[in-house]
């Protein structure tokens, strides 16, 4: 039967009622002054001419009962590319507090539509779980006050730094270095590390007030903050720099940047940090980096390689996989090599319940120098919804299972384990690094958090924003769009960063020093956390605590 | 808060004197228990002949006594001399008490080819399989220590009567060292296992204040899978534990107990003559860092003693003495009371950087610094 097209409602018509985010404008308020509609990263409010009639008494019987006025107001787009997704930039530049977005309170329509064009829903972000996480719940309950004394957490001197490297049994060390053989190279580092983002998923604003700001950490405050750079390689100019030694270098399955990173080995002035081989990440486990054509600008293609303006899917694994042992053996080995065993290497896992045998693996492998689990609450600047929310394996137990195996062969100082994913995801970054690091991890590595706390991302677990995949960052944070990326201030972007460390710092030791800890990071103290769920408690084998 | 008493003397005395020192330190502690150890022994109705093993326990019935009888007796020692302590059981808070055992020992025959550290290794087995009989059975027989030369009992109660109710004020038995510890079951239950001075392999240590890093110290520990790295009844057991790791596992001299347990920081050790070995050292045994507050005394097998603290140095301890008699003990008027006739101007209270070290000689005892360098055999 023919529709009938008089009556605009097709299977995907919505109302601005139907989207996650409702435009809240207010015309008595408004100037019209435009600046929201040219700021909104995704055309969702437009300037639109609008009529209103205009009633009033009708004394004589030739004129009409009614008027129109015709005027200029600002109106929600329904379409589904162009739904709010909630930034508030809009908010934001509006002089008069006329418009905002306001969460839709009732379960939007949206999501049924959102497939439109055959194509499922892309974003970047972290899972959209709003509650508060395990890690949130995890207090630390043994205090020091008679039996020990308390220590001072302003006063007294602590030692907060934990070690990236293969660390050698007593033993096998003492043997060594009275042989004169070779000692895996083992960094020192603050345990709070910058998470592997791509030069390419950030804007070079962004990459540059980060670095900027590990730099003056390292060398001004004394804290040795690293950052990982995810897979996409590295400024050549930073690689030829002596910022080099605070950068983890990852490779990953589509060895992006690895091109430039090997022809500037000879003109390196420092090692870098440690050499990251990414074969998971806990965002989009089983996924490679996905790169969007948005944000291939010239700069990037030239870095990895490749031309201007294509999609750079990674493949979900390494083309010279074919087993666990061939491939741990092999990478580590030759990017050892490649700095004549002078870089710890590391490999980087999504959380998953096959991560101890991998952990296993790397036990038996002289030069694997770590592992890195991402649990399911990590970020991403682009990857499938589906993959986001639903695959992947949460941290804390991950994490905690991993590190008892290692005590039970006595290897629990041998081969740190890194943990991420979710780290600062209600904000309690120092309490979610210090829970996961007293479960067992040698440090953590944070991503989203420090786009959060850095440089103001907007994106959240109700799905805000989330938009870093498309390159429309409003933030300039992902984005290679100079229009955007000029909006932030790499400075001001290297401040938040000595902020958040140098917080970061003092809470570690409003933690440690109840604990009467000050000499060693309490990797491992699991007697001194509690949690008020019981099987959460039995779990993880930590106290119950009610 | 536990009271820490030792001494160290070339004549052999009375351990009751150093109970007479705890009592000069009773403000300090709630007088829960008592831990002694005697190194150097010497009885009067006995002469004991360096090299044979000592047994010291409790049992707790007479089935345990006769199972300790056969387990010895299948294994080849013979007995040669079974202390008897002139014990007043009405004295003893305890009541489940049968006898408290020091016996000396001949080793048995087979072990005449096996080298000293197979001896050594057999002799800790011995302890550990009495000890596990004892708690196969409801934990009837109590093991202190199973070697030479040293004589180990603990007891609850207040320790210069637990000292009377024993009948040590007979003077029966003597010994060239004495540690002794006043305890307190800080955060633990009542248990003999809990009380200092802490054994293994002829190595001792008794410590004051909590082990706040001890979880991660024992998790390291017992995953060595070495047999006698059990036990953990008191946080304070495991610098006993590091201290045989250190010297009788890694074979490093006493001084690198120091360096295992309170590290110096990365930029002294830069500085350090040897930094590159130590900052290795200090990564490999990152897990062995004690966070204190602690002050840790040990004696060795061969009659040396120390003294530490841990970094932030917030347990006091002094030592004190003259040539041929040194004190060491976690109060002053601890010293005072067992050794009163020394120059007092040259008592010394260890920083965070220094082990105290009384030789076997005892004619002076060594000062150690971190900073300094050691001697270390092949290495670095």
């Amino acid at each position: 039967m023919v529709s009938i097209r008089s009556i605009p409602s097709t299977p995907s018509s919505l109302t601005p009622g139907d989207l996650p985010w409702i435009i809240e404008h207010r015309e008595d308020r408004c100037t019209l002054c435009g600046r929201c509609t040219a700021v909104c990263p995704v055309y969702a409010i437009k300037l639109t001419y609008m009529r209103q009639r205009m009633p009033r008494l009708v004394l004589t019987s030739n004129e009409r009962g009614s008027a129109f006025r015709t005027f200029v107001g600002i109106r929600q787009k329904t379409e589904i590319a162009n739904k709010c997704i909630g930034c508030g930039t809009c908010a934001m530049v509006c002089p008069n507090s006329a418009i905002r977005p306001v969460a839709n309170p009732m379960a939007d329509r949206f999501r049924f539509q959102s497939t439109v064009g055959g194509e499922p829903v892309k974003r970047g972000g972290r899972r959209n779980d709003p509650a508060p996480g395990l890690l949130d719940k995890i207090i630390f309950n043994r205090i020091s006050m008679l039996t020990d004394p308390a220590l001072d957490a302003g006063r007294h001197e602590f030692f907060l730094n934990t070690l990236l490297g293969r660390v050698l049994s007593p033993e096998e060390y003492i043997r060594r270095k009275m042989a004169g053989e070779w000692i895996p190279p083992v960094r020192e580092i603050f345990p709070f590390i910058i998470g592997s983002m791509s030069f390419g998923a950030l804007s070079p604003n962004m990459w540059l007030g980060l670095l900027q700001g590990v730099a003056y950490c390292n060398e001004v405050l004394g804290i040795p903050v690293v950052m990982a750079t995810g897979e996409g390689g590295c400024p050549p100019w930073v690689l030829k720099s002596p910022f080099l030694k605070y950068i983890i270098l990852q490779i990953a399955s589509g060895y992006f940047g690895w091109d430039e990173i090997i022809r500037a080995i000879p003109d390196m002035q420092c090692d870098p940090a440690a050499i990251e081989i990414k074969y998971g990440q806990g965002a989009k486990p089983g996924d490679g980096g996905l790169l969007m054509w948005f944000k291939v600008s010239k700069l990037i293609a030239r870095l990895r390689g490749v031309p201007e303006g294509v999609d750079l899917p990674s493949p979900p694994v390494h083309q010279t996989l074919y087993s666990i042992e061939e491939s741990v053996m092999k990478m580590i080995q030759t990017m050892s090599m490649a700095w004549n065993f002078r870089v710890p290497v590391y490999p980087k896992i999504s959380g998953s319940n096959s991560a101890k045998s991998v952990l296993n693996n790397l036990v038996r492998n002289p030069y694997a120098s770590g592992l890195l689990i991402d649990g399911i609450d990590g970020g991403t600047g682009a990857a499938y919804n589906v993959s986001m929310d639903t695959m992947g394996h949460p941290i804390a137990s991950n994490v905690r299972d991993c590190y008892l195996d290692l005590c039970a062969q006595g290897k629990q100082n041998e081969i740190p384990i890194f943990a991420a994913g979710g780290v600062g995801k209600t904000g309690n970054v120092t309490q979610n690094g210090m829970a996961l690091i007293m479960l067992g991890a040698s440090g953590v590595h944070m991503g989203k958090y420090m786009m959060q706390a850095a440089a103001g991302c907007l994106g959240s677990e109700q799905n805000r924003c989330n938009v870093c995949n498309i390159g429309i960052c409003p933030k300039g944070i992902t984005s290679q769009n100079p229009k955007l990326y000029r909006r932030l201030d790499p400075d001001q972007v290297a401040q938040r960063v000595v902020d958040t460390f140098m917080a970061i710092r003092t809470e570690m030791k409003k933690i440690m020093a109840p604990l009467g800890r000050s000499q060693s990071l309490p990797i491992g103290m699991s007697d001194a956390i509690g949690i008020s769920d019981e099987s959460a408690a039995n779990r993880l084998n930590i106290k119950y605590v009610c | 808060m536990c009271r820490l008493a030792l001494k160290t003397a070339s004549e052999p005395f009375s351990p009751f004197t150093v109970l007479q020192a705890m009592e000069a330190m009773q403000e300090g502690y709630d007088g829960s228990g008592l831990g002694l150890l005697l190194r150097g022994l010497q009885f009067t109705d006995y002469s004991y002949k360096p090299g044979d093993p000592v047994f010291s326990g409790i049992a707790h019935t007479e089935d345990a006594l006769f199972r300790l009888h056969a387990f010895m007796q299948n294994r080849g020692f013979g007995l040669k001399y079974d202390h008897e302590y002139e014990v007043n059981f009405s004295k003893i808070e305890a009541k489940d008490r049968h006898k408290y055992i020091l016996r000396v020992y001949n080793k048995p025959v087979a072990w005449a080819n096996l080298s000293e550290e197979e001896v050594e290794y057999q002799m800790m087995l011995i302890r550990l399989a009495l000890r596990k009989d004892g708690d196969d059975h409801g934990g009837d027989l109590t093991v202190f220590s199973f070697w030479p030369d040293v004589a180990m009992i603990k007891e609850v109660g207040w320790p210069l009567g637990v000292g009377e109710a024993l009948g040590l004020d007979s003077h029966r038995i003597k010994s060239r060292i004495c540690m002794a510890q006043g305890r307190q079951n800080t955060n633990w239950g009542i248990n003999l296992y809990a009380c200092h001075p802490f054994f293994i392999q002829g190595i001792a240590t008794m410590t004051n204040g909590e082990n706040t890093a001890f979880i991660p110290i024992k998790d390291w520990l017992t995953g060595k899978g070495f047999p006698a790295y059990v036990g953990y009844q008191s946080d304070s057991e495991v610098f006993a534990h590091i201290l045989h790791y250190v010297v009788k596992q890694l074979k490093l001299p006493l001084e690198a107990y120091k360096h295992i347990i309170t590290p110096l920081k990365s930029e002294e050790l830069k500085v350090h003559p040897q930094g590159d070995f130590l900052l290795g050292l200090r990564d490999a045994c990152r897990r062995l860092i004690i966070d204190g507050p602690n002050a840790v005394i040990g004696t060795l097998p061969d009659e040396t003693c120390l003294l530490v603290m841990d970094a932030k140095k917030m347990r006091p301890a002094t030592i004190g003495g003259k040539p041929g008699e040194w004190a060491i003990a976690s109060e002053m008027c601890g010293v005072d009371a067992m050794i009163p006739d020394r120059d007092q101007s040259l008592d010394f209270q260890p920083m965070r950087q220094h082990t105290v070290i009384v030789p076997p000689d005892r004619q002076e005892f060594k000062i150690w610094s971190q900073f300094d360098q050691f001697h270390l055999p092949q290495a670095a």
